[in-house]
């Protein structure tokens, strides 16, 4: 029997896990801080990890996946991260936000060859919803798509985009109509069209390893073909969507403390000062003993919201709560894990350094705090 | 061509082992449990060969239901199905119990290979897969590093003190794989998905009519003596040669 929370896994999870962990030892943890420090990993990561089957967790076997839920999902993630680089997991992930939308349209030139192709590492994909004018009033998007024949003429600017640099085609959120939720409508965009550009690669407080880009589309002819869904059909793709995101942000949040603390624990028990451990003495020890404790809340609760929805229910408000929950306990397990390694802890060359300053990304990717608040208040009562 | 292969688990090597207080034996509580290493081993080369010749690869194991797992690991890394021998605890069997189970089903399966890791990290005996050969007449190859099937023959390189060893044996036989023989793959996302739909039998131990009792008797498990303050530095090669003639006691 499997120790609490992991019992709340089945066997299937906890071995897509396994191998996961096994693919971040070989591939991820060795080149780990240089990957860092360069702000880039390899494209060539993309088809490693494509080979391995380790981008396929979560996406249904007739679309070229693994299979599994969004359990699954999870306990990938949580085995890649201990490769110690949130910015290349995040980096090789971004297909996890950027597939749904156009597996849920199920247009067979799209899978054939758009969502095969990524899955097999062939291509990278990314997702672009937010753009420097705002990022948290979806229905504000003023990218525009404007039909023209055969083709939608798109103008605008992205901005954040995770993988946006590397992205051999981007799923973008544009503007088809003027009404503010039904006027939206995604389209795949692929780089090679006249007129996309990469304005800039951004420079990042964490997730350094992974590329993150403003876009620019300028009178770019995209073929109708390319357009996901009907017209209008965008924004409820993108609260779908973040269902998904949210549960795995919320993981980075778990298992990110988690790396922490058993960096800190470890650490606590061989360090020595006035004559004795760390772990001598019981500030330590307590410190240590709330760390574990705010973890396993964590991990139950993404656990078991996961399992829920894999199971078929529908729980807005609670993906919230375990995102801002996971964040909260990320941030604090952090910040104490840093604290109990001294000065080592503000060290580059070690992993809590840099879980420390990754999971500030927490609060603000796949909708903020203040965001997650808003969508648990509209669950509770009416805001008026 | 037919291979039967095991699957055992032992105790993952990176946890803490702690003896039970009456010291007769680990404590098993909570324990995480992982694939014997040089069974993987066994299984990758079981898959290899059933890729250049057909066949099938059947994984067996014995132990309490928890060890469908490992099995189901094996089948997750592309093994056709399992087959588990139910009824007796880890502490419950020593090789040679062990290698007799095997034997009985070896007579079930009738495969041409039957493969085993050399050893399992736990336990460290390393006699398994002699004695099964041993208990079913058939020749055996243990410490493969290399296994080349021609016709009614396996050519296996055998990793020896002092060197390598080629040799042929008439199959059926039993081969036991050292290390070096390959690098295991992982079972991949899809594979752990497909291997939720293959069968493991469970066969009661009791079914086998086989004699359970143990020829090796456990008095007590001890903990190694735990390391004293080593001696890191030593002023000169006179004072190494006495420290380790009069302290290590190793010249
Ligand atoms: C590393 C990184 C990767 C990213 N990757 C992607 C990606 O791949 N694709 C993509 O589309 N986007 C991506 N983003 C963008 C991300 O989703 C947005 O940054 C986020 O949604 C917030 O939008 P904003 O930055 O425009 O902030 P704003 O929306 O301008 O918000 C600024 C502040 O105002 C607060 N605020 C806004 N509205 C309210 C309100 N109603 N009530 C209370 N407070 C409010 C916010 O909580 C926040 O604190 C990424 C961002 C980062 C940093």
């Amino acid at each position: 029997m499997r120790q609490f929370p992991d019992s709340l896994l089945d066997d299937s999870q906890i071995a897509f896990r396994e191998t996961a962990i096994r693919f971040a030892n070989d591939h991820i943890a060795p080149n780990a801080y240089e990957w860092e420090e360069a702000e880039a990993f390899p494209k060539d990561l993309y088809r490693t990890a494509g080979k391995a089957g380790i981008l396929g967790a979560g996406f249904p076997e007739d679309v070229g996946g693994a299979g599994g839920t969004i359990l699954h999902v999870i306990a990938t993630q949580e085995g890649l991260l201990r490769g110690g680089s949130t910015g290349v997991i995040a980096g090789l992930g971004s297909l996890g936000i950027a597939l749904p939308p156009v597996i849920a349209a199920n247009d067979p030139m799209h899978i054939d060859q758009y969502v095969r192709p990524t899955i097999r590492g062939d291509k990278v994909a990314a997702l672009a919803i937010t753009e420097p004018g705002g990022g948290s009033d979806v229905a504000s998007i003023r990218t525009k798509a404007v039909k023209d024949g055969d083709h939608y003429v798109v103008s605008g600017a992205k901005m954040f985009i995770t993988s946006g640099v590397n992205a051999d085609f981007v799923v973008a959120l544009c503007r088809t109509g003027p009404e503010p939720h039904s006027g939206l409508t995604f389209f795949i965009i692929d780089r090679t069209l006249p007129g996309y550009s990469v304005s800039r690669a951004l420079k990042k407080t964490g997730w350094r390893a992974s590329d993150t880009a403003e876009l620019s589309f300028n009178e770019v002819r995209v073929p109708a073909t390319h357009r996901v869904g009907p017209e209008g059909s965008g924004f409820l793709a993108v609260v779908r969507n973040f269902q998904a995101e949210r549960l795995v942000l919320a993981a980075y949040g778990h298992t990110s403390a988690q790396i922490a603390y058993e960096n800190a624990r470890d650490y606590a028990q061989q360090r020595t000062a006035f004559g004795r451990r760390l772990s001598g003495f019981q500030v330590t020890r307590h410190k240590l003993a709330e760390m574990w404790t705010q973890i396993v809340a964590a991990k139950t609760l993404n656990y078991t919201v996961a399992s829920r929805i894999a199971a078929g229910e529908t729980l807005i408000a609670e993906v919230s709560a375990a995102k801002n929950f996971s964040t909260i306990v990320a941030e604090k397990v952090c910040r104490e894990a840093v604290q109990i390694l001294g000065g080592m802890g503000y060290m580059r060359e070690t992993v809590v350094e840099r879980l420390s300053r990754d999971v500030r990304l927490l609060a603000i990717g796949g909708g903020t705090y203040e965001i997650m608040n808003e969508i648990i208040t509209k669950s509770l009562f009416n805001p008026a | 061509m037919k291979i039967l292969v095991t699957a055992k688990r032992v105790t993952d090597p990176n946890a803490k082992i702690k003896l039970k207080s009456d010291k007769s034996g680990i404590q098993t509580d909570g324990l995480e449990y992982k694939p014997n290493p040089f069974c993987e081993n066994a299984i990758e080369e079981a898959l290899r060969l059933n890729e250049t010749h057909g066949g099938e690869v059947v994984v067996v194991s014995i132990g309490p239901s928890d060890v469908q797992a490992t099995i189901r690991t094996a089948l997750a890394m592309g093994a056709h199905r399992g087959i588990l021998v139910t009824g007796l605890d880890d502490h419950q069997m020593d090789s040679d119990l062990v290698a007799r189970v095997f034997a009985e089903l070896y007579k079930r399966e009738r495969p041409d290979l039957f493969l085993l890791g050399k050893q399992a990290i736990d336990g460290d005996s390393n006699q398994v897969g002699q004695l099964l050969a041993e208990y079913l007449e058939i020749g055996q190859a243990c410490f493969a590093s290399k296994v080349e099937i021609h016709g009614s023959e396996a050519i296996v390189t055998r990793e020896v003190d002092g060197g390598l060893e080629k040799i042929a044996v008439g199959m059926p036989a039993v081969i036991t794989a050292d290390l070096r023989l390959n690098e295991p793959r992982y079972a991949s996302l899809p594979g752990i998905v497909k291997a939720r739909k293959k069968s493991i039998d469970e066969i009661d131990i009791r079914s086998l009519g086989i004699d359970t009792h143990l020829k090796v008797e456990t008095v007590a498990y001890e903990e190694p003596k735990t390391r004293g303050g080593g001696v890191t530095f030593v002023g000169g090669v006179d004072e190494l040669v006495g420290k380790l003639k009069s302290e290590a006691k190793a010249i």
